[in-house]
């Protein structure tokens, strides 16, 4: 069984949902990026997706696009993202890491090399943005046979006939991407997004994680009361980005995104899951 | 081993939009099912007989179709070898190319119900030629265009003020065309259920490059009767600007299954191809996946993206559309590069032989006729395409040259 399987099966049992906190590797540079991940899991993070930076993040907004350009500048590279997650998989075996990007650096790097190496490093999944069903065939046949997931993005636009599409091959989750733009710009709708995650559920028995739009504990909270996995970004990001910008320490910038995850962890954590018995712990 | 020829360069794309093995549609999921219906759309007007002659009619009478094919005497005579004859695509309302795939796209907008137009622009043609359509069928329109681009095309930027439209300033990355089309796409991912995006270039998710060229086609058709009524015969070479590569592919494409037809690109090389400020993208670039195809780029070791460099804003791009890659890997095109240096020397020696002030970017596709014209015999035929008129370019050449004005 795969680390996510695993996870999501423990998740299940426990009655509660997955906090996924999302930052891009290397941001604001190699070792606070290290530090930031060594303490996720101990701030409640049950899964961690890991932004693998490119120059033109063309479904992200101005927080993760900043961020990705914050780990260029620093020097971060493909090589130096496996290095993170070797060094991360070092002190935790247990918490999957999924790396969320575009294909471009991972066609450049070889997509088969890319997908041993990954593997090798400890990586899960794969979440590739801008790599439709149609077009990732190429990344499909290596996943599989180093037992990666391939995890697909669902959103408002997909309606049922391409829900099919995106289904038929997906593993690992489902990322429902909750609002019809780029990355932490604009609030989700709660009820809507909550009938869209119900819709999805319908059709498949994966794990569905809701992102995009996700800032505070409180949405946080009433995203987990009905799907699988929160995933929040671009706040955890610009948390990351205060701390840069006021040039405060590696280790108090590190300590600050870790407060903050602890918050949505401790949220996401407390919220009643519809269709779910709460188990005491 | 080699694949075997195929009966036809101009069969493709695919069904999928694969120019062998590039293009594509590498979009976010959220646009995918905009992509397919487009697709759908598109396909259903092509074959619409009220479609094309709504279109045919707006060419002729908003556009003043069908260009002049020039024969440029003076340049001739200067080079003293080829004949070489311009299309006039800077004749066009609006000044170039840009208009003709404009006019389809938003046609194809109003068709699909569309309320909202965006765009991106590199040197403002597009830009201008967008909120031009826009402006003509009441449509509101934004155009993204990058801050350097607002900096050196600013005649441009005020075209498309007067006209009604919103240009919004791209601050992130280089600045340049790249990036507008980003903010152009985000743009897009956040208002998909009213927005068109009219792209510009043979470039971006399947069925853009095909449907960017079948509208940009016009010139290569109107160039082939042209040419048979003039010389009784087609041309010898034909030769076009690449940047994203629009008119180049609509120029070469009626032309790519007549093997007597030589054709030639010409990208920018900037500084120099050899230095690190170029845009010689199929030149120098390799295979890579931006904008929603797969198409050879300017990116380094580690699949980022690098930022080209011209003279001119409107070949300032790291891409290129997928089919030049296509028809560079199969050798029936074959790219060349030219300098600012080379193209500012083309700029002045057209605008003194001709009396006609060329575009900067056409001037890259002169200066390569310039080098290679007074090698060919003289009962050669070239056609190069003048894609656009220079009056845009005047400060930045201007700027160039040390003149003050």
């Amino acid at each position: 069984m795969s680390r996510i399987a695993r996870r999501f099966a423990e998740l299940k049992r426990a009655g509660r949902s997955a906090f996924v906190p999302f930052v891009t590797a290397g941001d604001p540079d190699a070792a606070t990026s290290a530090a930031i991940l060594k303490q996720l899991p101990s701030s409640g993070a049950d899964l961690i997706e890991l932004g693998v930076p490119f120059s033109d993040p063309m479904a992200d907004g101005p927080a993760i696009q900043a961020s990705s350009l914050r780990a260029l500048n620093a020097g971060m590279t493909v090589p130096g993202v496996f290095e993170l997650v070797r060094a991360f998989r070092r002190s935790d075996k247990d918490t999957p890491i999924v790396l969320m990007g575009y294909f471009n650096p991972i066609h450049r790097y070889d997509t088969s090399c890319f997908v041993k190496e990954a593997a090798e490093a400890g990586v899960d999944g794969l979440i590739v943005v801008d790599l439709p069903p149609e077009e990732d065939e190429v990344l499909r046949g290596p996943a599989c046979d180093r037992d990666l997931d391939i995890i697909r993005l669902a959103t408002p636009t997909s309606h049922d006939e391409r829900l099919a599409v995106i289904l038929n091959g997906a593993s690992g989750f489902l990322y429902y991407v909750s609002v019809s733009g780029v990355t932490g710009t604009k609030a989700l709708a709660e009820e809507e997004v909550r009938g869209a995650v119900a819709r999805v559920k319908a059709k498949t028995d994966l794990p569905v994680a809701v992102g995009f739009g996700i800032k505070t504990a409180e949405q946080a909270q009433a995203v987990a009361g009905f799907a699988d996995a929160v995933v929040v970004g671009s706040a955890i990001v610009t948390c990351i980005a205060e701390g840069a910008e006021a040039q405060k320490s590696s280790g108090a910038i590190a300590q600050d995104a870790i407060a903050f995850c602890a918050t949505l962890a401790q949220a996401i954590h407390a919220a009643g899951r519809e269709g779910h018995d709460m188990v005491a712990p | 081993m080699s694949a075997p020829l195929p009966n036809s360069y101009r069969s493709g794309p695919d069904e999928r939009g694969h120019f062998g093995e590039y293009g594509g549609r590498y979009v976010a999921e959220t646009l995918m099912p905009l992509v397919l219906e487009l697709d759908r759309a598109y396909r259903e007007a092509r074959n619409d007989s009220a479609f094309q002659s709504q279109l045919n009619g707006l060419l002729k009478h908003y556009v003043g179709r069908p260009s002049a094919l020039y024969f440029a005497e003076r340049l001739t005579e200067h080079l003293g070898g080829a004949k070489i004859y311009l299309k006039r695509e800077d004749l066009n309302h609006t000044g170039a190319h840009k208009i003709n795939n404009c006019l389809g796209q938003i046609l194809l907008a109003r068709r699909m119900g569309k309320t909202r137009i965006i765009a991106e622009t590199g040197a403002g043609q597009h830009g201008v030629a967008t909120a031009t359509v826009a402006a003509r069928f009441g449509l509101p329109c934004v155009v993204y265009m990058g801050a350097v681009d607002i900096d050196r095309q600013k005649p441009n930027v005020f075209r498309m003020h007067l006209l009604g439209a919103e240009v919004r300033s791209v601050t992130s990355g280089s600045r340049t065309l790249k990036d507008a089309m980003n903010e152009a796409l985000r743009d897009w991912v956040a208002n998909v259920h009213d927005t068109f995006y009219i792209i510009g270039s043979a470039a971006g998710p399947h069925p853009y490059p095909e449907m960017v060229r079948d509208f940009q086609c016009v010139i290569g058709n109107e160039t082939r009767a042209q040419i048979r009524e003039a010389e009784s015969r087609l041309p010898d070479l034909v030769v076009a600007c690449v940047g994203g590569g629009s008119n180049a592919i609509g120029m070469f494409h009626p032309f790519l299954d007549d093997r007597e037809v030589e054709i030639h690109g010409v990208e920018a090389a900037g500084e120099g191809a050899d230095t690190a400020r170029h845009a010689a993208t199929l030149s120098r670039g390799a295979p890579g996946v931006l904008h929603g195809a797969r198409s050879y780029l300017l990116q380094n070791g580690d699949g980022q993206v690098l930022e080209a460099h011209s003279i001119s804003a409107g070949l300032d791009y790291p891409g290129v559309g997928p089919e030049h890659s296509w028809l560079k890997d199969r050798g029936r095109v074959q790219y060349f590069s030219a300098t600012d240096k080379d193209a500012l020397e083309a700029f002045q020696l057209l605008s003194k032989l001709e009396g006609i002030i060329p575009a900067l970017e056409p001037s890259h596709a002169l200066a390569h006729v310039m080098r290679i014209a007074p090698e060919m015999a003289k009962n050669k035929i070239i056609v190069v395409t003048l894609s656009g008129r220079g009056d845009k370019d005047v400060f930045t050449v201007a700027n160039a040259l040390g003149a003050s004005i």
